[in-house]
């Protein structure tokens, strides 16, 4: 495993420039008198823009600047002591998690702006849960250490829960002979769901650093390139290893039968909250499964697939289904973001180089898209302040520019050539199809299916005539609306036309990944 | 220069808006539809160099839009004469809907809109004619549909309206899953999806060797697995792309979405849903002639879906009362000609067919569309009659489209002219009628089912086309007095397009019948289509290894080939016209069967009192009600799969998610743990900072381990 070193910190920096966003809120606030609030409020609303664009803009240039495509292996390394005993602190990215780093410092300042005017209680908290939150992102997909990797895993969990926890929306719901409010059950199953997936991958983690030192002559590490390079798993330790990753990264995703989590979390985040969680925490499950359970448990993974590609297929068709019946904006795009990341998840396992890439590419795009729709519907709730699909009908009449903007975007959702989503649903159908004809076939239904409920949305929500009178008086999208969608839709749309760059840039590491792959199987075959 | 052809009515639809809003509403019209009118241009200096003047030209290859692994799709224009046929088509036509549009619609407020969405459609078909790989066409496949949903969708107002644009899209999506499940089983089998590639392996016989396999083998004998069962891997390709083809095309069991796309304004009818996008079916098939005659079961699956649904569908225009609806159908129909033609082998008349359709259909439809348009938007006919005296000049337009759809001509003249001597209907409906009795003889699977249904449904085409002609031009008015009175009038934009389509509608089949099906087909075609057997078979080139010639585009010795191939298959076949050896009956029959329909139609709407009363099929009779209800084809589709997928979606939904997964899962254990409810208490009184404690243990036990256990 090459390893490209980076004399200055760009990871380190990228990954915790978010916090000093914190520090200046922090200061803000407590240098302050009580009666300050709005001024302090806002403060921290401009440190949050300013820190994420910063953030944004620092990620541009390390990608342009100190990234080199063409590499395999990882770049811009950079390693320090830490807790020791080869548990170090290691940052690294490669093709595979560059242009997560990317599409992280994109859509955060977009979320900041969607919370702009939205969020009115507890705003400095609220940047600041945002901003750790960054840090724990960022973190995720820089991390070159198993425990590194878990703690900004795990620790991405806190703020994300906390967000949906207190910003989220009212209405109660009566629970253990309880009335509790919804967003506390929504993010304490969100909680609940992930905790016992982590926990599992905990204790694996543990094990594959002891098993490391014996097999290593330098005693045992966490450091996943040598992990990856160094160390291979004997065949029965990899069916619990890669189980015990499969329980946390497959709740992430989130794959059927751990999924509804999902929707509750959706239907009850902050508008800000449903787009990041779209768009770069379930991206973390699938990274996980490129990262660890394909490369280092093969033969698990092979011997898995078949399961994989029953859930993915579930996932596809029930979600679907489901996502048909629903009544709530959210959780129908909730619900179709279970049915996309089964084909990521259905991609990925198939161990091919077209499904892999499209897998990558699915969740690319799935964040620019699926952000974007949650962005839609922030739209509108912060007008009329329900998501119940029945409240609306005929926005066309007078919001014609929001009715372009979701038009492009349930196309996308769709799957339309031309736009994002296509490339990775074709490809990763591509490459399925060549292990497992029905698993490809069962999941084609997903197209016919996803047409179907996202023209239904579509058509109850913006078609039709108003009826409802306070729908007389709504507004079309203003420019930072417009703004946001519009950056959301050239990047949808720019993937769609000309995947190649972007599929350039996988390649790399998914040729190591599948190499890795392809060798221990050819092995086992022997 | 060539993309220029493709891009034009790209900057059409992208300019059609900020043109209405800068500059005003008639600037985004004359735009549009100029810009169009280049590319129409364009299209027919390409068709005559390309088809006429032979000069063939590689495929512009703009830049790569997918690669992964393999799997390889370039951005490009691919101009054979397959392409420049439908360019032709697809752009004349457009231009002629463009203009049309500007008086149709001049009242509209939303009328930028409907032009940019014109000009995408026109981009979106553009792209898809132009492919020279599967993803392309697919790319094209998808944006045509998605131009359909936005123009059937156009009076977005109307829930009739907004519903049969979700039913056009979601029910041309079964027909995707299909064509998507056949580019993958292409990509298995080839690792390629380009169209040279492909075809060229198959043409040549070649040995492939699909993904994982340990040997390959030839590709006209090999087998692969799909969904548990070896099957022939071509037929299997040829069979998942047809299914694609017909949710285009309407063809029987996926035809439903085309009746109610009438919803869209007439125009878009005309261009769309009888002129063009259908037409993709078509194409696609013969795109892929190679594929399908190496796969004859595949083929007979054409031909037999064709030559039913060329019956089905005229049957239910019988009793039709909606002048759209009539015309809808009759597409349908007459698609399903196309279809049987092409499954038979007979490409070349195939295409024929598509092409001269495209004029007199576009023409029925733009005249439906004048005498609506004149009737205060009344579309039912049995509130129309004796519009003769109103509108003349719509009426000799719509009888010449007529006379071409029903196939008037004279096949006794064909040996004095050389040429068949008729409407445009009549050269191409009878060459694919004679062609499938001739696949018949030579024993083609369903050749004489496919005969027999078309001369039925010849019979039908005439009758219901003639009772349209007599109930809307004819007898006494049925509309209102002041409506008759007052029509509102056609403007000039909407008639001078209908003259140019009946030019077309008249001598298109004279003038190019030798170079689609005739004698100068194997220039013609030049390769572009693959055909072993055909009705004139003097450009059937069978294949004897030399195929570079054609694909080259090397026509001295492609042609001296044909030729003396020509000659053996002449004697094998017997049946080119000069020495003609089909039956004369067989010759004479697609009149016979127009004429029976007219007489039917004449005898009934003509004669003998009120055009309305009952007829042989009495209102109440189960043949009627039958017909009537469209074989009952939606209500059984409702039943089978709309209402249950509703069902299913709630019960998985508040069943398998709410009661089964959380029930058993997070409601369930931390009831059974009793946690949930203590934590929840914590939440609610706002410990929300506990979940940090939570994840800090966890790290803590990582560190316990480190420290205690694993560092040693």
């Amino acid at each position: 495993m090459t390893e490209t070193a980076s004399v200055i910190p760009w990871l380190s920096f990228l990954t915790f420039s978010p916090l000093i966003g914190v520090l200046l809120i922090i200061l803000r606030r407590a240098m302050s008198r009580e009666d300050e609030r709005e001024a302090v409020d806002l403060a921290a609303k401009r440190v949050a823009l300013l820190t994420t664009s910063l953030a944004f803009i620092v990620s541009l240039v390390v990608y342009f600047f100190e990234y080199d495509t063409s590499l395999e292996g990882f770049q811009l390394v950079e390693s320090a002591a830490w807790i020791g005993s080869g548990i170090g602190y290691k940052m690294g990215v490669d093709g595979a998690s560059i242009l997560f780093v990317l599409l992280t410092t994109f859509i955060m300042p977009i979320c900041i702006i969607a919370s702009w005017n939205s969020i009115n209680k507890r705003v400095s908290d609220y940047m600041i849960a945002f901003l750790i939150l960054e840090t724990m992102m960022i973190g995720v997909f820089c991390a070159l250490d198993l425990v590194l990797f878990y703690v900004f895993f795990e620790g991405s969990l806190i703020p994300m829960c906390i967000i949906i926890g207190v910003w989220g929306s009212e209405g109660e719901r009566t629970f253990m002979g309880r009335i509790i409010k919804n967003r506390v059950y929504a993010s304490f199953k969100f909680f609940l769901y992930t905790l016992l997936g982590s926990l599992l991958m905990l204790v694996a983690l543990i094990w594959m650093y002891l098993f490391s030192g014996s097999v290593l002559p330098d005693g045992p590490t966490t450091d996943i390139p040598t992990l990856l390079s160094a160390v291979d798993f004997p065949g029965g330790a990899q069916t619990w290893l890669w189980l015990a990753f499969f329980a946390s990264f497959a709740v992430k995703m989130p794959m059927w039968p751990v999924h509804t989590w999902l929707p509750d979390a959706h239907v009850q985040a902050p508008t800000a909250g449903s787009v990041v969680l779209a768009a770069i925490l379930l991206k973390m499950g699938g990274y996980g499964f490129i990262r660890f359970s394909l490369p280092m448990f093969p033969i698990a993974s092979d011997f898995f697939a078949p399961l994989v590609f029953a859930l993915s297929v579930i996932a596809i068709i029930y979600t679907s289904l489901v996502a048909f019946a629903q009544e709530d904006m959210k959780k129908l795009i909730a619900y179709s973001s279970v049915a996309h990341m089964g084909f990521v998840t259905m991609g990925i396992f198939s161990g091919t180089e077209e499904g892999v890439e499209g897998a990558l590419f699915q969740m690319l795009s799935h964040g620019f898209i699926s952000g974007a729709l949650f962005l839609c519907v922030g739209v509108v709730y912060d007008r009329m302040h329900t998501r119940e699909i029945a409240a609306y009908g005929g926005l066309v009449q007078r919001m014609p520019f929001y009715a372009f903007f979701f038009m492009f975007f349930t196309m996308g959702n769709v799957g339309l050539p031309g736009i994002s989503g296509f490339v990775g649903e074709m490809l990763t159908m591509v490459g399925v199809y060549k292990v497992s004809t029905w698993t490809a076939a069962l999941a084609a239904v997903g197209l016919i299916l996803s047409a179907a409920y996202g023209l239904r949305l579509y058509r109850e929500v913006i078609f039709g005539t108003i009826t409802r009178e306070p729908l007389q008086a709504i507004t079309d999208v203003n420019r930072k609306e417009a703004a946001m969608l519009l950056v959301l839709m050239i990047a949808a749309l720019y993937l769609g036309l000309n995947p190649t760059p972007t599929l350039d840039v996988f390649s790399p590491a998914v040729d190591t990944v599948l190499n890795r792959y392809d060798a221990a199987l050819t092995a086992v075959a022997n | 220069m060539e993309p220029f052809v493709v891009l034009l009515p790209l900057f059409g639809a992208l300019l059609a808006m900020p043109a209405g809003k800068l500059v005003s509403a008639r600037f985004a019209e004359l735009l549009t539809t100029a810009l169009v009118g280049l590319a129409a241009i364009y299209s027919w200096y390409l068709f005559i160099d390309i088809g006429l003047g032979h000069n063939a030209r590689d495929a512009a290859l703009l830049f790569t839009w997918i690669a992964s692994g393999n799997f390889v799709a370039e951005w490009a224009v691919r101009l054979d004469t397959m392409t420049a046929v439908m360019l032709v088509v697809v752009n004349t036509v457009s231009f002629l809907v463009h203009f049309y549009s500007i008086g149709y619609m001049h009242d509209d407020k939303s009328r930028p809109r409907f032009f940019a969405y014109l000009s995408l459609f026109t981009f979106a078909m553009l792209t898809l004619v132009t492919a020279d790989n599967f993803i392309q066409l697919f790319f094209g496949w998808e944006a045509v549909g998605l131009a359909s949903y936005l123009l059937i969708g156009f009076y977005h107002h109307k829930k009739s309206a907004n519903d049969a644009a979700i039913k056009a899209f979601v029910v041309n999506r079964v027909g995707d899953f299909g064509f998507a499940l056949g580019i993958m089983a292409i990509y298995f089998v080839f690792g390629s999806v380009e169209f040279d590639s492909v075809f060229d392996a198959i043409r040549t016989d070649a040995v492939v060797t699909p993904f994982a396999f340990s040997e390959g083998g030839n590709i006209r004998d090999l087998s692969i697995n799909f969904l548990g069962s070896n099957v022939h891997a071509l037929t299997l390709i040829g069979v998942l792309l047809f299914i694609g083809a017909m949710g285009k095309s309407a063809q029987f069991i996926l035809h439903t979405w085309l009746p109610d796309a009438m919803e869209g304004p007439t125009p878009v009818s005309a261009l769309i849903h009888a002129a063009t996008m259908v037409t993709a079916g078509v194409f696609l098939v013969c795109r892929c002639s190679v594929i399908y005659e190496y796969a004859p079961t595949a083929a007979a699956m054409v031909t037999f879906v064709g030559a039913s649904t060329a019956f089905f569908a005229a049957t239910v225009g019988l009793l039709q009362d909606d002048i759209k609806k009539v015309i809808a159908y009759s597409t349908c129909s007459q698609l399903g000609y196309m279809f049987f033609a092409a499954g038979l082998g007979a490409y070349g008349a195939a295409m024929f067919h598509l092409f001269t359709h495209a004029f007199f259909k576009a023409l029925l439809f733009l005249c439906a569309g004048s005498v609506i348009h004149a009737m205060h938007h009344e579309q039912d006919m049995k509130k129309y009659g004796g519009l003769r005296g109103v509108q003349p000049y719509t009426y000799v337009m719509m009888f010449i489209g007529t006379i071409a759809i029903t196939g008037v001509g004279f096949p006794f003249l064909y040996d004095i002219a050389g040429f068949p001597v008729g409407t445009a209907g009549f050269a191409s409906k009878d060459a694919i009628i004679e062609s499938a009795y001739a696949a018949g003889e030579a024993g083609r699977a369903f050749g004489f089912y496919a005969f027999g249904m078309g001369l039925i449904a010849a019979v039908m085409t005439s009758f219901y086309s003639w009772r349209l002609m007599f109930l809307t031009f004819h007898g006494k008015p049925r509309a209102p007095e002041e409506v008759m009175k007052h029509p509102h009038s056609v403007p000039d934009w909407m008639l001078a397009p209908l003259a140019v389509l009946a030019v077309g509608a008249l001598v298109a089949g004279m003038m190019f019948y030798p170079h689609f099906t005739g004698k100068k087909g194997d220039a013609f075609w030049d390769g572009a289509i693959y055909q072993s057997f055909g009705y004139e078979s003097s450009y059937a080139y069978k294949e004897t290894g030399d195929a570079d010639g054609a694909i080259s585009g090397d026509y001295a010795a492609a042609e001296e080939q044909y030729a003396d191939e020509a000659h053996a298959s002449d004697k094998a076949h017997g049946d080119d016209h000069g020495g003609h050896k089909l039956p004369t009956w067989v010759l004479y029959s697609p009149l016979v069967a127009m004429l029976i329909g007219l007489f039917g139609a004449w005898m009934h709407y003509m004669r003998g009192g009120d055009p309305l009363r009952p007829g042989l099929l009495k209102p109440g009779g189960v043949i009627h009600d039958f017909l009537k209800n469209k074989w009952y084809v939606d209500e059984v589709y409702r039943f089978l799969f709309l209402r249950p997928a509703q069902r299913l979606g709630r019960a998985l939904w508040k069943g398998g998610d709410g009661r089964i997964i959380d029930g058993l899962g997070p409601d369930g254990i931390s009831g059974l743990a009793g946690i949930g409810s203590r934590l929840i208490v914590k939440l609610q009184s706002g410990y929300i900072y506990h979940y940090a404690f939570a994840m800090l243990l966890g790290i803590a036990l990582i560190l316990f381990f480190v420290l205690t256990g694993g560092g040693q």
